[in-house]
């Protein structure tokens, strides 16, 4: 599996430096255009300094604009312990050094995509309909799907390719409109001997300028197909249960939600089109992701083993002709070692999942802060992290409801933590607090000093939350 | 001149070694930690195990042998001082483990438990781990072992003695077995 990795690193620059070339050969020959030959070198440096700019600015803070586009929300595993539990799985099969930070998206529509530039720093990002449609081995599938781009470091690779199409896109779409408005004005207050150069340079500009953004949108488009196909062989290899993903395909494409916060830009990003309305005009050679019914074919026609060579054969069997072309690069597909798939699903996805739409509302509420309340009739009321008034009347009993403050408190305090990471955990002077020492890491349960039973989970991992019954800030030490 | 060509190739040669012998100890390191995530997860099985007998107890009166044969089972795995040993002693607890899952079925109060279902989670999440760390090491351990054998890593993991390692295989054949549950 590393070997594969660095042959994809190697590609992945040279097609980089292809793409780059493009891009400052375009400015060469604007630049000629409108002022000869030093013209060109000024149109060539302006180019490089577009493209080492917005490839700085991505390379440092590429993912958090993504993430903030996307309108990903930082969740603790209190949110979801079974997303974080799969993610913690996927980390160990894929042997990433470190954990991925958890992300959710407050949305129906299903999706998944993974950023971060290296395997130290990334995050995996799910939509709260992906959690509610699919099963445990599905989501498996999914996220070790988006495990193998960041193992494989598509999404570093898909950014600065992004960035670089973007650029070359929008110096060449400058340059049509100004020779469509202005074309041949320029020329003639020159002088004849300059003219034929400058002609020749503007014609090759124009072939450049219409030809580069469709071959680089080409070229850009067949790479995120093809590592979309790799991704998926990856995750076929880490979950050795190829139906997981194929399922959790399906139901994906399934769905005709489009991701409000999606765009095209992001598009390519996601584990399927997310724009689902607009993505079913475009024509297979400029779409960035492959067909979702050949991915799921694929996948079930896997057989005999998880390895890489497995995917290879099954991808030939169904695209026919198509599929001579290799989607593992060699290295992949020596290693022969057999790897045996599993058959079985997991006990608990065997199970009819049954989750419904108020699940689905109440996974986007927890993502942003609202706080449960169960009324003494047993009506489970929502409350949002503005809410200001200290107590309420339950709307089917009439029950007056207090409030929990203190919690609200916490919640906001949680997402502090999230925000900022810092160690002050010392409390403010005038609040009670109450210590309890940490006995190991598994469940515990404890007395508060009001006497309330207080448990603490295997994943709880924050240092204090505040007592439900008491207001009293609770430090946890380990 | 010839002086100058020979001390290229010699340096060609030495930066050779030096590469190859790093990347031979990077990947015995490699091997090593994933041998080490085996632990910890089996560690937090056994952490686990305590608090979902404690659970299941009130509710499971007439399964008192299910209960203890966990509880059992994890002392003998936590006492287990060689590889081998521990390896039976861990499948024995696994086997221990999903007859329990198995019995639970008929409980459907515990089912219904929360502290259960998320006791339930916790722990096939960790059976996961296992099974993924596993594979982990396997894979780290195969590519170790190719390296060594192959050329010309072969010849620098022959002269530091770099011996290859063993894969971790499940002593209980039944731990393979996913338990049948019928309906």
């Amino acid at each position: 599996m590393w070997e594969l990795i660095s042959a994809n690193k190697r590609k992945s620059i040279i097609l980089f430096l292809a793409m780059g070339i493009c891009l400052v050969l375009l400015g060469y020959f604007i630049g000629g255009t409108y002022a000869g030959k030093d013209g060109g070198y000024y149109g060539l440096s302006i180019a490089l300094f577009i493209w080492v700019f917005m490839s700085i600015i991505s390379f440092f803070s590429g993912d958090s604009i993504i993430l903030a586009i996307s309108r990903a929300k930082k969740v603790t595993p209190n949110v979801h312990p079974q997303l974080f539990n799969v993610v913690e799985e996927m980390k160990i099969a894929a042997g990433l050094p470190a954990m991925p930070s958890v992300y959710i998206i407050p949305d129906p529509a299903p999706n998944a995509f993974a950023v971060g530039r290296n395997p130290q720093k990334s995050a995996v990002v799910v939509t709260a309909g992906l959690l509610e449609q699919l099963n445990r081995d599905e989501l498996q599938g999914v996220v070790a799907h988006e495990m193998s781009h960041i193992l494989n470091r598509d999404v570093l690779f898909m950014t600065f390719s992004g960035v670089l199409l973007g650029s070359i896109v929008f110096l060449s779409h400058v340059f049509l409109r100004s020779m469509w408005f202005g074309g041949g004005r320029r020329f003639n207050s020159k002088g004849k001997s300059g003219g034929q150069a400058q002609m020749i340079m503007m014609i090759v500009a124009l072939a450049i300028a219409i030809l580069a953004p469709i071959m680089a949108r080409l070229l850009y488009f067949a790479i995120s197909r093809k590592r979309e196909y790799l991704a998926d062989a990856t995750a076929v290899r880490l979950t050795r249960y190829p139906e997981g993903l194929a399922s959790a395909l399906e139901k994906i494409s399934g769905s005709n939600l489009d991701l409000q916060s999606a765009n095209k830009a992001t598009a390519a990003l996601y584990i399927a089109n997310p724009l689902k309305a607009k993505g079913r005009k475009l024509s297979n050679l400029t779409s960035t992701h492959p067909p979702i019914h050949e991915r799921v074919d694929i996948l079930r026609r896997i057989s005999n083993g998880a390895n890489y060579i497995n995917y290879q054969h099954a991808f030939t069997f169904i695209k026919g002709n198509r599929g001579r072309t290799n989607i593992i690069p060699p290295s992949g597909i020596q290693d022969k070692t057999k790897l045996d798939l599993r058959t079985k699903p997991l006990e608990e996805a065997a199970k009819p999942h049954k989750k419904g739409v108020r699940d689905l509302g109440d996974l986007i509420r927890a993502v942003n802060n609202y706080v449960f309340l169960v009324c003494a009739c047993g009506l489970k009321m929502k409350l949002p992290p503005d809410f200001n008034k200290k107590s309420f009347n339950c709307p089917r009993c009439g029950t007056l409801n207090q409030v929990p403050v203190a919690e609200l408190a916490a919640l906001t305090a949680v997402t502090d933590i999230i925000d900022k990471p810092s160690n002050d955990s010392q409390p403010e002077k005038d609040e009670k607090i109450f210590r309890y020492k940490r006995k190991g890491k598994g469940w515990e349960s404890f007395n508060c000093e009001c006497g309330a039973v207080k448990q603490l989970s295997p994943s709880f991992n924050k240092n204090s939350f505040y007592c439900n019954h008491c207001g009293r800030k609770i430090l946890i030490e380990n | 001149m010839s002086l100058i060509i020979f001390l290229a190739i010699l340096a060609i040669f030495v930066f050779g070694f030096i590469g190859i012998y790093n990347s031979l100890v990077g990947l015995r390191n490699r091997v090593k930690n994933a041998w080490s995530q085996i632990d910890v997860q089996l560690k937090r099985r056994h952490d686990l195990i305590p608090n979902l007998v404690e659970t299941a107890k009130g509710y499971m009166k007439h399964e008192h042998d299910t209960l203890t044969g966990i509880t059992e089972a994890r002392s003998k795995a936590m006492g287990a001082d060689n590889v081998a040993a521990k390896g039976q002693a861990e499948g024995a607890l696994s086997g221990a483990m999903s007859k329990f899952f198995v019995v639970v079925e008929n409980y459907p109060d515990l089912k219904a438990n929360t502290n259960f279902l998320a006791l339930q989670e916790e722990l096939s999440s960790t059976e996961n781990k296992i099974a993924f760390s596993r594979q982990n090491y396997n894979d780290q351990v195969l590519f170790f072992n190719n390296k060594i054998q192959m050329f010309p890593s072969n010849l620098v993991a022959g002269m530091f003695n770099f011996k290859p390692e063993e894969f971790f295989e499940l002593e209980n054949e039944a731990e393979k077995e996913v338990p049948k549950v019928s309906f």
